[in-house]
């Protein structure tokens, strides 16, 4: 299997402003390594370190210590970044632009050819279905179709690294199954797809591998079922691993 | 440079879809226009007048249209969370610098063209006499002088929370520059020690944006400025944009994206 995501003693640590200045450590020596095709869950309770880590994989934050890597590529190097896709949990996009303008944008950004930046967006405005509403202002937009121009974005440049954070988080059971569909569809492609989830069931469903983080700290990675087995489901185990024996709730 | 350019296309698309640029413009044209209608184009002291005027609401509009632009573009970028999926790309916060510079300066130079080609059409309608030579310099002097002035506001923008902030002390120092610079080194000349000192320092550390002001060669028709003071003019503002770029991409470097 070739590594085509790797962190090696992954450490981060900032001032907290919130514990007047003192070190917070987000991530404490990190080994993570995802392999070419694989489609990864990456999961954790809030606060576990899991958006520290793909803040260091987008180069957004700096590391403190150890090593973070794409394709082999230092994650500092933005070139890093030229053969990846990335979902926000949320839309983060210039809202002034059409969907088309803005996955021109971006086709630009990564160097895409006219044409070829033609036939990709004709494409992906059909895979998300926003054909109809191209050349309208993002601003007009609602939350669903604002979440599909993210997804669109995402696969402009043909990615062969996916990363989602939360992909399904705040969607409709409709958006949700067109997000598990083209999860799967780019797992057929033999693309690769990194995503943070705390939809465990959906995790059962479209992981090959799972890892579990708890306080900076990565306490379980495997297969669905060597991390499930002598459980009842992904959840148990979940709870099982991050240290909650019981449900408060009766 | 594809990076580059197409973050500079995205702040000119969102500069022309914005209202604010158009009441500026609009509100310049017709005072240009007002101005230049008025019939005392016999009397060459109310043409100088009037002309002094027109220019000086130019540059006041060029540089309120160039630092408000600008002021807001990192800024928003953080506040909307629109840095996060640029930054996921293959894009440096280098190329954020410049792309963001570019857009701006792009944007204000057509802004300029066409305020000097309106200033042009009125005053050359009337007088019947067409200086194209000095209002090209005139333009290109503004225009770089706006660079040094666009750099400065990207800088600011780094460090100011607020792009309020930035645009009224970017604006302060700037009309600071342009009225003082000129006398600077004669005051220090009248102070004692070591006042003495420190204003001649700072006159000799603080970028020049006075000599690219070539509103009395339009005004009296001086005739054109030598070309190699142009080219050196150029040369010293490319310096000095370059020095406020690098200094805004070194703390745009270590500066956290959230807000």
């Amino acid at each position: 299997m070739t590594a085509i995501l790797r962190t090696e003693k992954l450490r981060v640590e900032y001032r907290s402003r919130e514990m007047r200045q003192q070190t917070k450590v987000a991530l404490a020596g990190l080994d993570l390594e995802v392999g070419a095709g694989e489609v990864f869950g990456f999961l954790g309770p809030n606060g576990a370190g899991k958006t520290t880590t793909m803040n260091i994989l987008l180069g957004f934050v700096p590391l403190t210590s150890g090593s973070a890597s794409l394709f082999g590529i230092d994650v500092r190097q933005p070139i890093a970044r030229q053969r990846i896709g990335y979902l926000p949990e949320l839309t983060y996009y210039y809202k002034f632009l059409t969907a088309e303008e803005l996955l021109r944008f971006y086709a630009k950004i990564f160097g895409l050819a006219r044409h070829e930046a033609d036939q990709r967006i004709a494409e992906l405005l059909k895979l998300v279905e926003l054909e109809h509403a191209a050349k309208r202002p993002i601003k007009s937009y609602s939350k669903g179709m604002q979440q599909r121009v993210g997804l669109a974005q995402s696969l402009i440049n043909n990615p062969d690294l996916l990363i989602l954070d939360e992909p399904t988080s705040g969607l409709d059971p409709l958006g949700r199954m067109k997000v598990r569909e083209i999860i799967q569809r780019l797992k057929e492609q033999g693309k690769t797809v990194f995503f943070s989830s705390h939809e465990l069931g959906e995790v059962e469903t479209v992981c090959d591998r799972v890892a579990i983080v708890h306080q900076g700290e990565l306490k379980a990675v495997g297969t669905v079922a060597e991390i499930t087995a002598g459980h009842e489901n992904l959840e148990k185990a979940f709870l099982k691993i991050v240290g909650v024996q019981n449900s408060p709730l009766p | 440079m594809n990076k580059i350019f197409a973050l500079a296309g995205v702040v000119i698309k969102e500069l022309y879809r914005r209202k604010d640029f158009y009441v500026l413009f609009v509100l310049t044209a017709l005072l240009t226009l007002a101005a230049g209608a008025v019939n005392f184009f016999h009397d060459d002291k109310i043409v100088r007048y009037v002309k002094d005027i027109c220019l000086l609401l130019i540059w006041v509009s060029a540089l309120v249209i160039s630092v408000v632009t600008t002021a807001r573009q990192i800024p928003a970028e953080r506040e909307a969370r629109t840095i996060f999926p640029l930054l996921a790309k293959p894009v440096s916060r280098w190329h954020v610098i410049v792309g963001k510079f570019l857009g701006c300066w792009l944007a204000t130079g057509v802004a300029l063209v066409v305020f000097y080609f309106f200033f042009a059409a009125i005053t050359g309608s009337k007088e019947q006499i067409w200086p194209w030579g000095a209002y090209l310099e005139a333009v290109w002097m503004h225009w770089v002088m706006l660079a040094i002035v666009i750099a400065m506001v990207l800088l600011g923008s780094i460090y100011f929370a607020a792009p309020s902030s930035t645009s009224t002390i970017t604006i302060i120092v700037v009309g600071g520059v342009l009225l003082l610079g000129t006398h600077l080194n004669t005051i220090a000349l009248q102070q004692p020690q070591p006042m003495q000192s420190i204003l001649a320092t700072v006159y000799f550390l603080m970028p020049h944006l006075e000599w690219y002001d070539l509103r009395d060669f339009v005004v009296y028709d001086m005739g054109l400025v030598p070309v190699r003071a142009v080219a050196l003019a150029t040369l010293y503002g490319a310096v000095w944009t370059a020095i406020f770029l690098l200094l805004a991409w070194f703390g745009f470097r270590r500066k956290s994206l959230n807000t």
